[in-house]
């Protein structure tokens, strides 16, 4: 690829200080999104995946680094400036009860975004409206009635228009399906799939599930303790997983095929905390393949095949670890 | 199985009352856990799998819901057979934490913030059994051991929160587990988690079953979760059981179309690069479960179902026999296959 990222993230990092001990949350995030791309981002709890997505936005400061979008660098910019790009990124949160107002009719949530960026009349505001609420499969009724008349489903779709009634041509979309039940959720999944794909949006895609984000995601960056452990294409990292993390992660789920009931590779401990992270690579307190050598530097992310990177310096690994889903 | 089993619903019917009308939220369920065995109750929201398992601990909320109809016979760690529907509060109370365990989803609501972990857990052992507290809390160093807490001694003198999450769930389980009860009832008890530490709990809670041979009841919506820890499956939708069997029947042949697009919907690993180059979509359920108030006339489940036809529109199907123990609520099940 020579053409310039849409999204460029350098160097990201977001620290916290608290009483005695500073959080690293996020240390040293590097990647690139180019247009019409859906990355997902992938981790456990405390692996990040939120805090990115929200300075991604600015909707939090980062400590340091770099979002170039659409070749503007939003960390210089002031809050003014920064609410002129806001309109072409959207939000879509996890919860679809607690992020919608439940004083407010559909049609004033709706418009909301419209009013604060003074687009249209208020007429022309509705229109807007009426049509998202259209994209994301509802009745134009909707519109009149409040968040609680609504299903956890249909009030993420309405989470969804709201993103849409300003046309935006980035979306974060935060955990959209982890709230949902599964018969749901595979209807959400699909909506998401097939607005990005008509309206040509470019989304990053947080979830916890790895299921979900190899139907979504055109790439996928996998995330550990504030740090990236793998980036590679959906169907590669699937079919060849090269971080021990990336494997242990996959191996961890439950397949819903019980003449697969195999032995799993259960990794032992806790996550560690952000205050007090491991030297050197920061999977290695859990890794099944840790050497001494992996307390003394952090692993730089290399490419170990076109587009493949890891954060690992072992590759003598291939083939001796249970392959996913085997 | 021919042992007696530890537990055995028969017909029970749970109803909220909710303005002055009565609303079945369990309606006519029949199912039995055998000793050793670990019985998977899935379901969605709304479908009642929760109901069921508060049901038969008898943690309803007078004033909510009760039991309207149904028998749950129990047969407790002395051999003897009670119906837990016709038990006073304080006969419950003996079997709960002692007789029956219990596990929830969210750790951190079932433990108590102001008391050491050791107390909470050496608690039960002093009210069921009368166990002095010094050798309770020795009990409790030992349970937290058993459950896979390193450096439990220094572990049980500290509160739930300097826990992570996972170590709060296996505190909850060392709880359940401390008066060796016949029969545990997980309510989700790994969907708070992560799936590292979910892998680690089930593989945990597996191994405590089979140690003691106890009986588990254990509520899930993740059919992952089932096909790895379940030996029999009660499918649940709107109140009602729609199918029923061994796991590993169950899943090669849903019987149900309830079950079978449940089974569909679930993404599968590995399978999606496929799937997007053929351009396919997730199979997903259209529309959503029906709100117990406005239930449809006939099977629930047919507004949603692709194999619908009038006579379903008409009565509730009974629960057809497909294969000995395996149950179909659906009249076209010898048509339909997945």
């Amino acid at each position: 690829m020579t053409t310039a990222p849409f999204l460029s993230v350098r160097g990201l990092a977001k620290h916290y200080q608290t009483r005695g001990a500073t959080l690293k949350i996020l240390q040293d995030i590097s990647f690139d999104i180019a247009k019409g791309e859906v990355v997902g981002l992938v981790g456990e709890s405390g692996s990040g995946k939120t805090t990115i997505g929200r300075s991604v936005l600015r909707l939090i400061e980062p400590t340091s680094g770099e979002v170039v979008f659409d070749g503007t660098d939003l960390t210089g910019l002031s809050s003014g400036e920064m609410r002129r790009q806001r309109p072409r990124m959207q939000y879509i949160f996890q919860d679809p009860y607690a992020s919608l107002s439940p004083r407010m009719t559909i049609g004033e949530i709706l418009t909301e975004g419209l009013k604060i960026q003074k687009i249209g009349t208020k007429a022309e505001r509705l229109q807007r409206a009426r049509k998202a609420l259209e994209q994301v499969e509802l009745p134009p009724d909707a519109i009149d009635r409040y968040a609680h008349e609504f299903s956890g489903g249909q009030r993420q779709r309405i989470g969804i228009a709201r993103a849409l009634t300003l046309a935006p041509d980035f979306i974060v979309a935060d955990e959209p399906v982890s709230a949902l039940d599964v018969s749901i959720q595979a209807q959400v999944v699909n909506l998401l799939r097939d607005l990005q794909q008509r309206l040509g949006l470019t989304m990053l895609f947080i979830s916890h599930d790895l299921a979900v984000v190899e139907y979504i995601c055109d790439r996928v960056i996998v995330l550990y303790l504030g740090r990236i452990m793998e980036i590679a294409t959906a169907e590669d990292l699937y079919a060849r997983p090269q971080h021990p993390y990336t494997r242990a992660l996959m191996s961890a789920i439950p397949s819903p095929d019980p003449t697969a009931r195999t032995k799993r590779q259960i990794l032992k401990g806790d996550i560690p905390s952000p205050a007090n992270p491991p030297s050197g690579c920061v999977f290695r307190t859990r890794c099944p393949n840790a050497l001494d050598a992996c307390a003394a530097t952090v692993p730089e992310l290399r490419e170990v095949a076109p587009g493949h990177f890891k954060a690992c310096i072992r590759d003598d690994l291939e083939g001796s670890l249970t392959p996913p889903g085997a | 199985m021919t042992p007696e089993p530890i537990l055995q619903i028969k017909g029970l019917r749970t109803v909220f009352r909710v303005r002055a009308r009565e609303i079945a939220a369990v309606n006519g369920i029949d199912l039995a856990v055998h000793p050793g065995e670990t019985v998977a109750l899935v379901g969605e929201s709304g479908s009642g799998k929760s109901v069921t398992s508060l049901s038969v601990m008898r943690l309803l909320a007078r004033k909510i819901g009760s039991i309207d109809a149904g028998s749950i016979r129990f047969r407790g760690k002395d051999g003897k057979v009670k119906d837990l529907v016709a038990l006073s509060e304080e006969e419950m109370r003996h079997i709960r934490g002692n007789d029956i365990g219990m596990v929830f989803q969210e750790p951190m609501t079932s433990l108590n913030p102001v008391y050491t972990v050791g107390d909470q857990i050496s608690e039960s052992l002093r009210v069921h059994r009368g166990i002095g507290k010094r050798d309770a809390l020795e009990a409790a160093v030992g349970l937290l051991e058993k459950v896979g807490i390193p450096d439990a001694r220094r572990r049980a003198r500290q509160y739930p929160h300097e826990m992570s999450g996972g170590m709060r769930q296996r505190v909850t389980i060392a709880m359940a587990l401390a008066c060796d009860p016949t029969l545990l009832i997980a309510d989700e008890p790994t969907t708070a988690l992560d799936v590292t530490i979910q892998a680690q709990i089930l593989d945990l809670m597996q191994k405590l079953q089979r140690e003691r041979s106890m009986g588990m009841l254990f509520v899930t919506h993740n059919l992952g979760v089932v096909a790895e820890i379940a030996h029999r499956v009660v499918v649940m939708y709107a109140g009602r059981i729609v199918e029923t069997g061994a796991v590993a029947e169950v899943f090669r042949d849903p019987r149900h179309p309830y079950t079978m697009g449940l089974l569909k919907s679930m993404p599968r690993l590995g399978t999606a690069t496929a799937m997007k180059r053929s351009g396919e979509k997730l199979p997903a359920i259209p529309g959503m479960v029906p709100s117990l108030a406005e239930m449809p006339a006939g099977c629930a489940f047919a507004p949603r179902c692709p194999f619908a036809i009038d006579a379903c529109r008409t009565a509730v199907p009974e629960l057809a026999a497909v294969n000995e123990g395996h149950g179909s609520r659906c009249i076209r099940w010898q048509e339909i296959s997945a």
